[in-house]
């Protein structure tokens, strides 16, 4: 903890925020600061409450809509925008890229406000300008240089110029690695630590702890929205294993319901599953890996985002990521054909998408329609629907799932993300599919409703279906999964059974790999438009 | 808003509906639904009072039916391409094209009316698909490929006639658009029976279909709307079906060109509503990619929807052909804007996946009449345009809100 004398001289410091989104609480009484020309990184699991305070510090969530005080250089402060903080100095850079791919490295370190007079705006000024502070950051590219002919780690190093730009006093760098190789990654940690000797504070957030404790004077780490602990680098060296325990440490009983697995004949089968990017088609995202679920078991894939987890799970259900896609797929010993959605969901695939939103659910049409799209030959015959038949469907469904709404005629946009969730999986279950992939089965769903999944996806364990369950939430995955299988840069690094199974060793399995990545651009986060937008020829 | 945990899984009743609703909630469902037919008969009514009657007279009726089939007819092919995501803006030159083609089949070539027909609709589907392959399988924008398909077709048209109007066409094919149906039942001077006939015969069909979903509906123990708000409504559109016909028998009888429509209405309100094909297109409209996931084939469906507005496209330009009696090489220019604005005032939404056949017949009929009622009225052309916008922003601004509400 800081001592009032500490604090004093700190740059910034935050006191006992706390954020709620409706009933779920990304943020209880968070305490940070930061000291001048230090650099602070934070650690946490996805989901711990890491981007959300940063965007509690940058304004993003206007002051009020939080608990707690941000003091900074000495004085409390009330962002009402990200401009009142970028204007005292505070800039973050995201970890989705916020360049234009079309504009000129100039054109994009100057966005917001250009250099000029009347609206008009002062071109060499703003050339002279850019290739001052890209100099700075060790760019020796013309300003003039398109974006989207950079490579990422160059784009990140214009991001970083842009900040520069704006008089940065405390520069926040979310995950700034993250798609970066081995090279641009050292480049760019040195630059950090230059600006350290220049005075320059920043906090970095960061999955990569052998990167945090080369650069990093003090430690938080974040646990489900709490700051569990600061570890000062200078008193005592930070061990791996130190800050995965408290990054993971956490009670879990009650959040999951008692199950007994009965676990059967193997159901489907994986071998040599192979693909690549769907834009740069000689990049391979999933390196020839072997899978398999029986019937009756529910089958967990860990990783960090971007470990290739939803790309394998797409590539399978119809090449729905991906191209030039190898490997082989066994249901019930039989070799099944799953080149098409349509040819997967006949051989008894389902995949329930992580994005609901976007992905899952036509928002603006009712329930009962939602729920029968995946299996229309189901209610109909000869091509033409049956009403009645359909209805009946939609309401056994809604009783069985309990799916709360006002009538099945319900727009499903209105309902709830956990009624929506149910929605989505009524409408793989009437495909009645052998195996189903629940890709982050429980996102932005509130506790209550997220026990109920976890009931669903038992019992669909228990009537003989694989499950596969991809999550980010390592406890759920503990908590439901009689096997779980760790992902990382499109391979399995692990595997461990229910019993072996601690959020420890998953961890280690994943940062064991993470330190050996090799000097190429790792698979990409989901979306296969955003992958193309972020990564250089 | 309970979030009981254990105890609210499973253990629910398994009865259906956990509330009944009351005729008040049925009434505003109602509203929504029928909000349309209900403004379409205001306007009719405003315009019948400031025309001291002229609007509901059977001349004028029938005229009114006359003045818009060929938009109607395109509506339909635009509801689908509206529905899944996309627009249309080459089918008023498409058309235009259309008929130019048919004038130099029929009156330059002398080719039976039939066979020139049929070969102009398959030339509309190639047309269609011309312009869907690009939009479908390349994912090039529709407003693009269809904005240069205007300016081709329109090009194309205006090549075809030499800048000339041809015409006139056989008396055969007038009929298509300014015939009536035969009378085949004793007539008095001013009266046609077999129109009121059938007429009646669509009005009882209606309430029959009405009668026999609610029967099922009750046998399966469903949810209805309570029986006076059921007994009303049937009864309110068999009265004015009967009405119209009524009255349009009394002037020359049912126009062919209704029963078309009355057939395409029925045909696409089918396929719409009721079959796998309808229900499709409805997904990639509302949500592409979500679709595809369900393993709907949203290229090959956004292909055929596109070859089945071209069809329409071709048959509206027939039909304003034979009632033009001849090919101008202006004929159907502005069309597509009319015809997309009856699709938006209907109720379609402009981001896809929402809109109804009927719904778009409506926005037909109401820019018909309030062409025809100001038209009446002796405003010009002028303001006439000025108030068509106005009621387009308007309609679709409620639409939005009821939407947010």
């Amino acid at each position: 903890m800081e001592t009032e004398a500490a604090s004093m001289n700190a740059i910034l410091e935050m006191r006992g925020i706390s954020k709620s989104f409706g009933p779920v609480k990304a943020l209880s009484d968070v305490t940070f600061s930061v000291k001048p020309g230090e650099i602070h990184a934070i650690c946490g699991e996805n989901g711990a409450g890491k981007s959300t305070l940063m965007k509690v510090l940058s304004g993003v969530y206007p002051a009020g809509t939080y608990e707690g005080q941000i003091i900074y250089e000495g004085v409390e402060r009330r962002f009402r925008a990200i401009g009142d903080s970028e204007a005292l100095g505070i800039i973050i850079i995201h970890q989705e890229l916020a360049l234009i791919p079309l504009l000129s490295a100039a054109e994009n370190i100057f966005l917001a406000h250009p250099p000029g007079r009347f609206g008009v705006i002062d071109r060499d000024s703003v050339w002279q300008r850019a290739k001052a502070v890209m100099r700075k950051v060790g760019l020796d590219d013309s300003p003039d240089t398109l974006i989207t002919n950079m490579g990422v780690g160059k784009r990140q190093l214009v991001e970083i110029a842009k900040a520069l730009s704006k008089n940065v006093k405390l520069l926040i760098l979310d995950e700034p690695t993250a798609s970066l190789n081995e090279r641009d990654s050292a480049a760019l940690l040195d630059l950090l630590l230059e600006f350290k000797a220049q005075g320059l504070s920043s906090i970095l957030i960061s999955h990569k702890l052998n990167e945090i404790s080369r650069v990093a004077d003090r430690i938080t780490i974040l646990r489900d929205g709490r700051s569990v602990e600061t570890i000062d680098c200078h008193a005592e060296p930070a061990s791996e294993d130190h800050i995965i325990r408290a990054m993971v440490d956490r009670d879990l009983e009650h959040r999951y319901p008692e199950h007994t697995p009965k676990i059967g004949d193997l159901l489907m089968e994986v071998s040599d599953w192979t693909v690549h990017h769907p834009i740069h088609t000689d990049r391979t995202v999933i390196h020839g890996v072997d899978f398999h679920v029986r019937a009756g078991e529910i089958v967990g894939i860990a990783g960090l985002m971007g470990a290739g987890r939803t790309e394998f799970a797409m590539s399978l259900f119809g090449r729905s990521y991906g191209r030039r896609i190898s490997g082989e797929v066994q249901i019930k010993g039989r070799r099944v054909d799953v080149s098409t959605v349509q040819r997967a969901i006949k051989a008894g695939l389902a995949y329930v998408t992580e994005d609901r939103k976007e992905l899952g659910l036509h928002l603006a049409d009712d329930l009962r329609h939602n729920i029968t799209l995946a299996n229309l030959g189901g209610i109909s015959h000869l091509r033409v629907l049956d009403g009645i038949r359909e209805l009946r469907v939609a309401n056994d469904y809604r009783r069985r799932m309990n799916i709360r709404c006002s009538g099945v005629d319900q727009e499903s946009g209105n309902l709830s993300g956990g009624n929506q969730q149910k929605v989505v999986l009524s409408k793989w279950l009437f495909t009645s599919p052998d195996v189903l992939f629940l890709d982050e089965p429980t996102r932005g769903i509130d506790v209550g409703a997220k026990y109920e999944i976890y009931c669903i996806i038992q019992e669909l364990a228990d009537s003989g279906h694989g499950v596969v369950v991809i999550s980010s939430e390592m406890p759920e995955l503990l908590g439901l999964c009689d096997r779980i299988c760790v992902m990382n840069e499109g391979r399995f690094v692990g595997e461990f059974t229910r019993e072996e199974a601690s959020q420890e060793r998953i961890m280690q399995a994943i940062m064991r790999d993470v330190r050996s990545v090799p000097d190429e651009i790792p698979a990409m986060p989901q979306g296969s438009e955003r992958a193309a937008e972020t990564v250089g020829p | 808003m309970s979030q009981t945990i254990q105890g609210a899984l499973r253990t629910q009743p398994s009865g259906l509906p956990e509330k009944t609703r009351t005729a008040a909630d049925f009434i505003k469902n109602s509203l929504r639904d029928y909000g349309m037919i209900l403004s379409l008969i205001a306007i009719m009514a405003f315009f019948q009072i400031v025309t001291h009657g002229t609007l509901l007279r059977p001349l004028n009726l029938t005229n009114l039916v006359l003045q818009n089939s060929y938009i109607v007819v395109m509506a339909f092919g635009m509801l689908l391409v509206i529905v899944s995501g996309h627009i249309d803006l080459s089918v008023g030159s498409s058309a235009g094209f259309i008929g130019a083609v048919a004038a130099v089949m029929m009156v330059n070539y002398h080719i039976n009316f039939i066979a020139a027909t049929l070969a102009c609709l398959v030339l509309g589907g190639l047309i269609g698909a011309a312009q869907g392959y690009w939009i479908a399988y390349f994912k090039i924008p529709s407003f693009i490929v269809t904005l240069a398909g205007m300016l081709v077709f329109k090009g194309l048209a205006l090549a075809l006639l030499g800048g000339q109007s041809l015409g006139p066409f056989s008396t055969t094919f007038q009929k298509l658009s300014s015939g009536f149906i035969p009378e085949f039942l004793p007539h008095a001077a001013r009266f046609y029976p077999t129109s009121l006939i059938l007429g009646a015969g669509v009005a009882a069909l209606l309430v029959g279909l009405a009668v026999r979903d609610r029967v099922r509906q009750v046998r399966n123990d469903m949810e209805v709307e309570p029986l006076s708000l059921f007994a009303g409504r049937n009864a309110a559109i068999f009265g004015i079906i009967v009405y119209l016909s009524w009255l349009i028998a009394s002037y020359r009888g049912l126009p062919n060109v209704l029963i078309i429509m009355a057939m395409l209405i029925a045909f696409y309100g089918f396929v719409t509503e009721r079959t796998t094909i309808g229900r499709q297109i409805y997904a990639v409209g509302g949500n592409v990619r979500a679709a595809r996931l369900s393993g709907v084939k949203t290229e090959r469906l956004t292909f055929f929807t596109f070859v089945n507005m071209g069809v329409l496209a071709a048959l509206g330009g027939l039909v304003f052909a034979a009632r033009l009696d001849t090919a101008s090489p202006k004929a159907g220019q502005g069309f597509e804007l009319d015809v997309i604005a009856a699709c938006f005032i209907g109720g379609a939404s402009a981001y896809g996946g929402v809109g109804r056949v009927g719904g778009a017949v409506i926005g037909a009929l109401i820019m018909g009449v309030m062409n025809n009622g100001m038209s009446i009225m002796g405003i010009g052309i002028d303001y006439q345009q000025v108030l068509k916008g106005l009621v387009l922003l308007g309609a679709v601004c409620v639409d939005v809100y009821n939407q947010r509400r």
